[in-house]
């Protein structure tokens, strides 16, 4: 009996969220195998068997799997869960939309967002915005789980040796089309595996001023992040807004411009390792989980800053 | 007896048209600007005297729902609640918002997403919607699972975290917030949509519609007679407070905030 988790991949490569479901499926106990399905998705595969502590990766090649449309995964997933005892996701948006829907076909619950392993069938998890912890016990036979990636550290890309086998696919569930998408481009690092985050909030004014902490993070090699109410004021796109419902960050530096600090945002950053708020407001509830507070008006400061920054040591 | 068959029969433009019927299930939670405490005996999190409102996510499902039935795509608008008497509240929330009819599924029993999908499954194939809404998480538990695990249970098509859904026919396209981006899907309805922040915005119930909504029905039931086993899967072994951080301090300057992240936090270089 082993543990499963699904690859979140690129055809091409294994995005960084994997290795830290891979990190908590490992905690279960028993061996960690991983599931490559896509089309063409040959060399994430070939990553995904480098992944240490991984024993198997099995890979599911084919059209139906090419967008990773929930109603085909699932029936996957379904199948080759019967035999296993977890199947795991990092709590991405593709985890997060295939995997409940695995749980049901199952008729089990799901688990979701855990940030610690206790045992194999009991699991840490935060609600109400991570202002309380649950700790819950599952006693279905198949534990269906998604994974807070903030929660574990990712075990190493590279290491690991394992087998690929190839497995059947199970066809095209005729219920949903993949139509197009729109990603946002970036030569920044990725949100939510960034070592460094800047984040604006309503107090940037606009879009236009996200420039300033764009070239703040260029400085620092940071990524750029936003709060509800700025992306709700269309300043940036829905996919920098960190937060209870948004991404979920824990960099080595959080420094959040011209944000309130509502229970919302602070839910998707409060285990930064070292968090900076500026913010003219010295009232304002962010300075309630800063280490560092500096109370400012932000275009003055940020500007500085940048300058600072610029200047080196 | 011939004349009653006929009645029972749905209206010839439910069934031929490109017009449907919309399902919105709301929970009914602590209120979003509530800070929550976690009780003395780790059980849970207190909700006694706490203020209670519908799902941010499900007003946002609630107003997508009658914005589709005023602009002629849907016929009628249901709104769906399970749990204790008060969820009531919440079901005239959304009559007041501009639902046509309540549902109340009456039970004490602690709901887990499962049994919930569960539930609203038996009410879906007593209502025959073509189109279910609801918000992408709660924001008590912050599970994320309701509406995929209905769209499973039926064996639907999801459109999960939408920020924009457009009825064309017998499919729904819809774009999806994505951790990349957009990502644009098109649905073989009847389908299941789940809510994101950008959809809409929901509009604030006005007084003389308050007033109206005390009028318009809601229908109770329970789980025993949607023939449903409601009882939870997980156990709550505990619930704790999260770890505190400690205080930080206030700067004087960007140059002592940038002193202070190169040799104290050293996390910068």
């Amino acid at each position: 009996m082993s543990v499963l988790v699904l690859a979140e991949h690129d055809n091409a490569s294994i995005k960084p969220a994997t290795l830290n479901a891979v990190a908590a499926a490992s905690k279960v106990g028993g061996p960690v195998e991983v599931l490559v399905a896509g089309q063409g998705c040959a060399a994430a595969a070939e990553a995904a068997s480098k992944i240490s502590g991984v024993a198997k990766v099995l890979v599911a090649d084919a059209a139906e799997y090419a967008h990773g449309l929930p109603e085909n995964l699932a029936l996957l997933l379904v199948e080759l869960a019967r035999s296993r005892t977890h199947v795991m996701a990092a709590a991405t948006s593709t985890g997060k939309n295939v995997m409940p829907r695995v749980a049901a076909l199952l008729d089990v619950a799901q688990v979701s967002e855990i940030v610690e392993v206790v045992s194999a069938d009991t699991f840490i998890r935060p609600i109400y915005a991570g202002n309380a912890l649950a700790t819950v016990q599952s006693k279905d036979a198949i534990k269906v789980i998604t994974v807070r990636a903030t929660g574990f550290d990712p075990v190493p890309a590279t290491g690991g040796s394992a087998a690929i086998e190839a497995v059947a696919a199970k066809g095209d569930a005729g219920l949903s089309q993949f139509k197009g998408q729109e990603l946002s481009k970036s030569e920044r690092p990725e949100l939510t595996s960034a070592r460094i985050v800047i984040s604006g909030g309503r107090g940037m004014q606009s879009g236009d001023n996200f420039k300033l902490l764009e070239s703040v993070a260029d400085k620092l090699g940071a990524a750029v992040g936003a709060s509800r109410a700025a992306v709700d004021a269309g300043f940036v796109p829905n996919d920098y807004q960190v937060g209870q419902t948004g991404k979920i960050v824990a960099p080595d530096l959080y420094l959040a411009v011209g944000i309130s600090g509502a229970i919302q945002h602070l839910a998707g950053m409060k285990d930064s390792k070292v968090i900076v708020a500026i913010n003219k407001d010295e009232e304002a509830p962010i300075f309630q989980v800063a280490d560092y507070g500096l109370v400012a008006d932000l275009f003055k400061a940020v500007p500085e800053l940048d300058a600072e920054l610029a200047k080196g040591r | 007896m011939q004349h009653g068959v006929y009645t029972n029969l749905p209206s010839l433009k439910t069934v031929h048209g490109h017009q449907m019927k919309v399902l919105v299930a709301v929970k009914r939670v602590v209120d979003y600007n509530v800070k929550v405490r976690v009780k003395a005996d780790k059980t849970g999190v207190e909700t006694a005297n706490v203020k209670m409102s519908m799902n941010p996510f499900d007003e946002i499902g609630v107003e997508e729902a009658i914005r589709l039935k005023e602009a002629g795509k849907a016929t009628e608008v249901v709104a769906v609640s399970l749990g204790v008497a008060q969820t009531q509240e919440t079901i005239r929330t959304a009559l007041a918002m501009g639902a046509d009819r309540g549902i109340h599924v009456l039970t004490d029993v602690e709901l887990q997403p499962l049994a919930v999908a569960k539930l609203l499954k038996a009410v879906v194939e007593k209502e025959q919607p073509k189109l279910v809404i609801l918000g992408k998480q709660a924001i008590d538990d912050d599970c994320n699972q309701t509406g995929q695990m209905l769209a499973a249970l039926l064996g639907w098509s999801q459109g999960t975290f939408a920020s924009k859904i457009v009825p064309d026919g017998d499919n729904l396209t819809v774009t999806r917030e994505v951790d990349g981006g957009l990502e644009t899907v098109v649905l073989k309805l009847p389908a299941i949509v789940t809510t994101d922040l950008r959809l809409n915005e929901p509009r604030y119930a006005s007084l003389p519609n308050i007033m109206k909504a005390k009028k318009k029905p809601i229908d109770q039931l329970t789980p025993d007679a949607l023939g449903v086993d409601a009882s939870p899967r997980l156990v709550t072994v505990k619930v704790d407070e999260p770890p505190k951080r400690k205080s930080g301090v206030k700067v004087g300057s960007v140059a002592e905030l940038i002193e202070k992240l190169r040799t104290e936090a050293k996390v910068i270089p």
